[in-house]
């Protein structure tokens, strides 16, 4: 089988299971909405200062959702505190990093589809242009290619909970600073910005690459 | 006199710094069927765990069909048919799915075919379409041996496999492995069963503390005599 | 009955080859470091205190530059010794690289919170806060996390391979990574212009030597406490190893 098909019918299998299983991906919607609804009071948004604010509380809750659906997607296949059923296969181990790489992508996506919308009629804040989607895009997979690494790991210790986000989240403060600031400067032009989408598209070429080498380092035994 | 299917040479595992193998030596040729026996802890699921490509040993070599596990390991995962503890099947995906996905992932040729003949042979075919969590202890370590032989491993591993079948499984589980004996596999496993253990090997292994403490053609022994074997070795 | 014997012929060449291998040399080299890092320390004392000139805008104060650069760059040296065992374990695992990696990141992580509290008086005293989200600083911040991640899931997960191999991936991971963080900080950084840490403009020779020397003089204790503590990792193996045979 070649290593595209292969991760594909990782993927495929895993958005089947969990699709059946409900568990996942309605937590987190909820859980944006909620971290959305959270902020509305807890930032005072005026007209003049919104512009200031909103970027921040939109991908402080993307990454928050992120971490949580992080955890889950390698859990699901430790059944049992093992990842034997899929580990017996001769399946490259980049492959298996890559279909879980692109399922916690999609769950973060389904995150974010219901988040942006809401998010612009809450703050009142015009969202739908086609720029956005770079941004959102190259942010979510800067966040999941590290996650993904990452969630193997805090996934053989007990406190992965709380080790997952102290691991993850100085590792992807290039990706928020640029994210949030890109986002910003769509709401708010302003000149001599500094090319946050290809720091961006770096951060993501690198850390994509060097965390699928190191994926098999973390799950093999 | 050609190579052996099966060469482990000096294995040597630990965990948590507990040593749990302390130098297995061990052949099998191929077609051979040999039964591993010993008392829980003794090493035995270790081994076989090493023996699937789950985890690397610690010092030694292991030779399967010529290939070095720790270096070929995925060429090696192709030639091996691992039944363990766990049943290593999805909940959430039916029968069917489940052998469809795992023969995708050994590269298993005309992939449908083989899973539906695989489902009547281990006579889950009604259940075809049923999700695996909603499937008895039994039916499930059925469709556990199924998923092991889907892609025609050269070796099988069970660990327990006679665990959770009733005794029409148990017969099936005889011919199973007798098909793949004929066919020329190597078949390696443990039971606690002394019965079995005689009636489906050619040769016993006993373990004991880390260590090979017996080892033995099967021809001519008695349960009975195994067991006193058993309980004098470890002693 | 084929009875093999108790012991294997594995274990029994074992014992004949003698105890384990022996790690000569270290007590010399320590002596040699130990030394030269106490006189380093005498002479730096006296350098950055009476040797080098009193800075005209900042006043005595400057001083703590003289020790602030030397622990963030042992920070940061710090965390790339780690890095680079992380790849020599992952390569050979041997698990004497992991002694190294982790007796790095305990000192590195001391090191880089001296270096932020050094850090953040020195700015308290140039401009009257305690904290400033100055690109250097912050990144300093951002490798503290690090480190303290690394030493948490060094501790969470013990001491197995497994551990060990996780800490490498991090260690690999974050090292690539902090020069990308500093540069995104930096960016950050020009949109919000705030005060910042340093010393500006050209600096006499007197200044440049004293940081030399008090460079010079911190990695040589660096590498002195590296020999005590790899030593110290690898008696900490060694008796667990002793604790979980008896058991």
């Amino acid at each position: 089988m070649t290593f595209p098909s292969q991760v594909l019918a990782i993927l495929w299998k895993d958005i089947r299971c969990e699709l059946r299983s409900k568990q996942t991906w309605i937590s987190m919607g909820l859980f944006a909405l909620l971290v959305l609804v959270i902020f509305n009071f807890a930032f005072d948004l005026r007209v003049d200062n919104k512009a200031a604010i909103a970027p921040g509380a939109l991908w402080v809750a993307f990454v928050f959702a992120s971490l949580l659906g992080l955890g889950r997607t390698i859990a699901t296949e430790q059944e049992k505190g093992s990842m034997d059923r899929l580990m017996l296969c001769p399946v490259d181990r980049k492959a298996i990093y890559l279909a879980k790489l692109l399922g916690n992508m999609l769950f973060i996506g389904v995150v974010e589809i219901v988040a942006l919308p809401i998010f612009a009629v809450l703050f009142n804040v015009p969202l739908f242009t086609g720029e956005l989607l770079p941004i959102v895009l190259l942010g979510t997979l800067g966040i999941a290619s590290i996650g993904t690494l990452f969630s193997a790991i805090a996934a053989a210790t007990q406190a992965r909970e709380m080790l997952l986000p102290i691991l993850v989240f100085p590792l992807i403060i290039p990706v928020v600073i640029g994210a949030v600031r890109a986002t910003g400067t769509l709401m708010v032009p302003s000149i001599n910005e500094p090319p946050w989408l290809g720091l961006m598209a770096a951060f993501d070429v690198i850390f994509l690459s060097i965390s699928m080498l190191m994926f098999e380092y973390v799950i093999e035994e | 006199m050609s190579a052996p299917y099966l060469e482990i040479k000096g294995l040597k595992k630990t965990y948590s710094l507990k040593p749990i193998l302390r130098g297995i030596d061990c052949v099998l040729d191929q077609g051979e069927r040999m039964v591993l026996l010993g008392a829980n802890g003794a090493g035995k699921t270790t081994l076989l765990r090493i023996l699937a490509c789950l985890t690397k040993p610690g010092a030694g070599t292991v030779r399967i069909g010529g290939l070095d596990i720790v270096r070929e390991a995925q060429h090696v995962r192709h030639l091996i048919g691992f039944v363990g503890h766990q049943p290593n099947l999805y909940d959430e995906l039916t029968a069917l799915e489940n052998l469809l996905f795992f023969g995708r992932m050994y590269s298993v040729r005309q992939v449908r075919e083989q899973a539906v003949k695989l489902l009547q042979q281990v006579g889950l075919a009604r259940r075809a379409g049923e999700r695996v969590g909603t499937l008895s202890r039994g039916q499930i370590q059925r469709l556990s041996l199924a998923r092991a032989l889907l892609h025609s491993p050269r070796l099988l591993l069970l660990d327990e496999p006679d665990a959770g079948l009733d005794d029409e499984g148990i017969e099936l589980l005889e011919e199973l492995l007798r098909e793949h004996a004929e066919r020329g596999g190597t078949t390696l496993f443990t039971t606690h069963n002394f019965e079995r253990a005689v009636k489906f090997s050619d040769k016993i292994c006993m373990l004991g503390g880390g260590r090979v403490v017996y080892q033995q053609a099967t021809s001519g022994l008695e349960p009975v005599g195994v067991r006193q074997a058993y309980q004098e070795a470890l002693r | 009955m084929a009875l093999v014997k108790r012991e294997t012929s594995v274990e029994q060449g074992e014992a004949k080859a003698g105890t384990k291998r022996q790690e000569t040399g270290f007590p010399v080299v320590s002596a040699i470091l130990g030394t030269l890092s106490l006189i380093g320390m005498m002479v730096s004392i006296w350098m950055i205190f009476l040797y080098a000139p009193t800075d005209a805008i900042q006043g005595e104060p400057q001083r703590i530059f003289y020790f602030h650069v030397p622990m963030a760059w042992l920070g940061m040296l710090g965390f790339v010794v780690v890095a680079i065992a992380g790849i020599g374990y992952l390569m050979r695992k041997d698990e004497r690289w992991d002694w190294a990696a982790r007796a790095s990141a305990e000192l590195g992580a001391f090191f880089i919170t001296l270096a932020l509290i050094t850090g953040s008086i020195w700015g308290k005293t140039i401009w009257g806060t305690w904290w400033t989200w100055d690109a250097r600083l912050t990144t300093t911040l951002i490798l503290w996390f690090i480190y303290i991640g690394y030493l948490m899931l060094r501790s969470y997960m013990g001491r197995t391979p497994a551990s060990a191999r996780a800490g490498a991936v991090l260690a690999i991971i974050g090292i690539i990574d902090v020069p990308i963080i500093y540069e995104s900080v930096n960016w950050w950084r020009t949109l919000h212009p705030a005060a910042q840490v340093g010393v500006q403009g050209a600096l006499p020779s007197s200044v440049v030597l004293t940081l030399m020397v008090s460079l010079t003089t911190f990695t040589l204790l660096y590498s002195f406490l590296m020999i005590q503590l790899y030593q110290l990792q690898r008696a900490q193996t060694l008796a667990q190893q002793l604790r979980a045979s008896i058991e």
